[in-house]
């Protein structure tokens, strides 16, 4: 009896073990891809290890290309065009790809694994996104959900951004079982304060990195940003401005009204700020000493549905209705959208039916 | 039992496999997969091909494992721990090789290539090998037929399902619902083959 159940003990771990030797073996043999060289735009050289992706790999290199999701292929902002090596494209990259693209050979970064020599083209500009050691230095409550945390660079100690752009935070590892993640978010600081950004985040219940900045960042520790990123910005001409931008969408906003104040910039602009109740709105103070210091800017809070007991005297519905309500003159203006792609999708229409033209639209949507 | 030639055997035990004792519409086996990979076509077919060839080599894996391993050492009991554990590292071990060489299947298999491990389809070919006391070449013939049969269903299915998809499907019905429908039609159609091979 003892013989027999000593018997297949050991004969049942001799062939897990077996099995498992064999499995170590082939994953030794199957993963490693040894040494890859990467050339970048002709010129550059970088001997990588290949097995990960080609958007980590970049990173690892000090080069940072944009993405919002870090790498999950589900927001698109990765592409790259890779001459050689990249192998077929994959069923993830497929939605994100016009026809065009596919046939120039674009690809997301993040799906494309390192797995022999490849040949690559990076934008020059993205050769100037750095990354950012700073110190986090104030927590604002902003409303019940939204925090704006001011961080001061480290090293670099400046970064020149151009007002609508983003960086993306590094989430560290703040518990078990969590991966580092990069989100994006708008820089939402006054351009002129060249030592430190600010961003306003709103929690996301279960967020991975907005978890981490609620429960975990407390001021004086250190996190890294890399950026800045986007094409979200203010044009060159003199077209009257509607800025259309609820919950933390109001970030990059800022940053250009803080821009526009500085430069006294004459150009008139009116802001369209939406919350559901009055309690999801912020900044009220800061918007109305803009309304002073800017020549020609106006501030519209507009409330969905003021909740029982909230008294409200401005304007109520939802924001695109204000819009619908108070524009009269939108084939002349110029409008520049942040949100979420519900609200975006739902201004970009009601614009559309008020006679601006797509090319007048500016956004960023938070994906 | 007559004289038959063991090549015939094999054969016979193929074609049935494929046919009257089709794993999944008839035993009811790897119903999971069936129903969630046969929406399209091409992963129908990588799903389906990766089966056969799963299927075909944890059985010939398994019949060596029972009668070399199993029986002279008496771990009668312990014969299903150790088919999913030859079953569990054969699948890890594709997974590693497909994702190597044809990235492409491994992206469009996605989670389910791991979950074959779990598909009772494989487990139950081991398991009726065992009980069905089959020799060493007609477990080839038997687990390539049940592949077989059970890649023709999935991308059968997915077949009538693409074309489906230009159909007016009444709303509740739409996705599963029909598919379960369209199984059980065919299944009803595999009856038909019932009687063909009996007596052999």
């Amino acid at each position: 009896m003892i013989f027999s159940i000593l018997v297949s003990v050991f004969v049942v771990s001799t062939i897990g073990a077996v099995l498992a030797a064999v499995l170590c073996a082939s994953e030794y043999f199957f993963r490693s891809y040894g040494p890859c060289e990467i050339t970048v735009n002709n010129e550059r050289k970088l001997n990588v290890e290949g097995g990960s992706n080609l958007l980590s790999v970049l990173t690892e290199q000090k080069i940072f290309i944009p993405s919002a999701c870090g790498g999950r292929g589900t927001c698109g902002l990765c592409k790259l065009k890779i001459q050689e090596g990249a192998g077929p494209l994959l069923p993830t990259e497929e939605p994100f790809l016009t026809a065009e693209e596919k046939n120039s050979n674009i690809r997301l970064s993040c799906q494309v694994k390192v797995r022999n020599n490849l040949k690559i083209e990076i934008p020059p500009e993205l050769f100037a996104i750095r990354e950012y050691v700073c110190k986090c230095t104030e927590i604002t409550d902003l409303t019940y959900d939204m925090k704006q945390f001011r961080f001061e660079l480290i090293e670099p100690k400046t970064m020149g951004y151009i007002p609508g752009q983003y960086v993306q935070l590094l989430t560290p590892v703040y518990k078990k079982g969590i991966e580092e993640v990069y989100r994006a978010y708008s820089i939402s600081s006054d351009p002129a304060d060249k030592n430190a950004i600010e961003l306003i985040i709103r929690l996301v219940p279960g967020g991975i990195c907005t978890t981490y900045c609620f429960e975990y960042l407390k001021v004086g520790d250190t996190v890294k940003v890399n950026g800045p990123y986007g094409q979200f910005r203010l044009s060159d001409t003199n077209a009257p401005i509607i800025f259309i931008a609820g919950g933390s969408g109001m970030a990059p906003i800022k940053c250009m009204l803080h821009h526009m104040k500085n430069t006294s910039n004459k150009r008139p602009a009116t802001y369209y700020f939406g919350g559901n109740t009055v309690k999801d709105l912020c900044l009220l103070d800061l918007m109305r000493s803009f309304e002073k210091d800017i020549p020609n800017f106006k501030f519209v809070p507009v409330v969905a549905r003021p909740a029982e007991g909230e008294t409200w005297n401005g304007q109520t519905g939802l924001v695109t209705e204000a819009v619908k309500r108070n524009v009269k003159n939108a084939s002349e203006c110029e409008a520049y959208l942040c949100g979420s792609p519900g609200m975006i999708d739902a201004a970009i229409k009601i614009l559309l039916e008020l006679g601006m033209s797509i090319k007048q639209i500016f956004y960023d949507k938070f994906e | 039992m007559n004289q038959t030639p063991e090549i015939w055997q094999v054969f016979v035990v193929c074609i049935s496999a494929v046919f009257t004792q089709n794993m999944v519409l008839t035993y009811f086996l790897g119903l999971c997969p069936f129903l969630g990979v046969s929406r399209e076509l091409k992963a129908a077919m990588g799903l389906g091909a990766a089966v056969v060839f799963v299927l075909t080599a944890t059985c010939m894996l398994n019949w060596l494992l029972y009668h070399y391993v199993i029986i002279p050492l008496g771990l009668y009991f312990f014969r299903f721990i150790l088919f999913i554990i030859v079953i569990a590292a054969f699948v890890q071990f594709i997974e590693m090789v497909i994702e190597r060489y044809s990235p492409v299947l491994y992206q469009s298999l996605g989670i389910f290539l791991p979950l074959i491990t779990v598909n009772c389809a494989i487990l139950g070919a081991a398991l009726f090998m065992v009980i069905r006391d089959y020799s060493f070449i007609i477990t080839v013939g038997y687990s390539l037929g049940s592949g077989i049969g059970w890649f023709m269903a999935i991308v059968t299915l997915a077949g009538i399902r693409q074309k489906l998809t230009y159909s007016r499907i009444p709303r509740g019905l739409q996705g599963p619902g029909i598919a379960v429908i369209i199984a059980g039609i065919m299944a009803l159609a595999f009856i038909g083959f019932t009687g063909v091979l009996q007596g052999r």
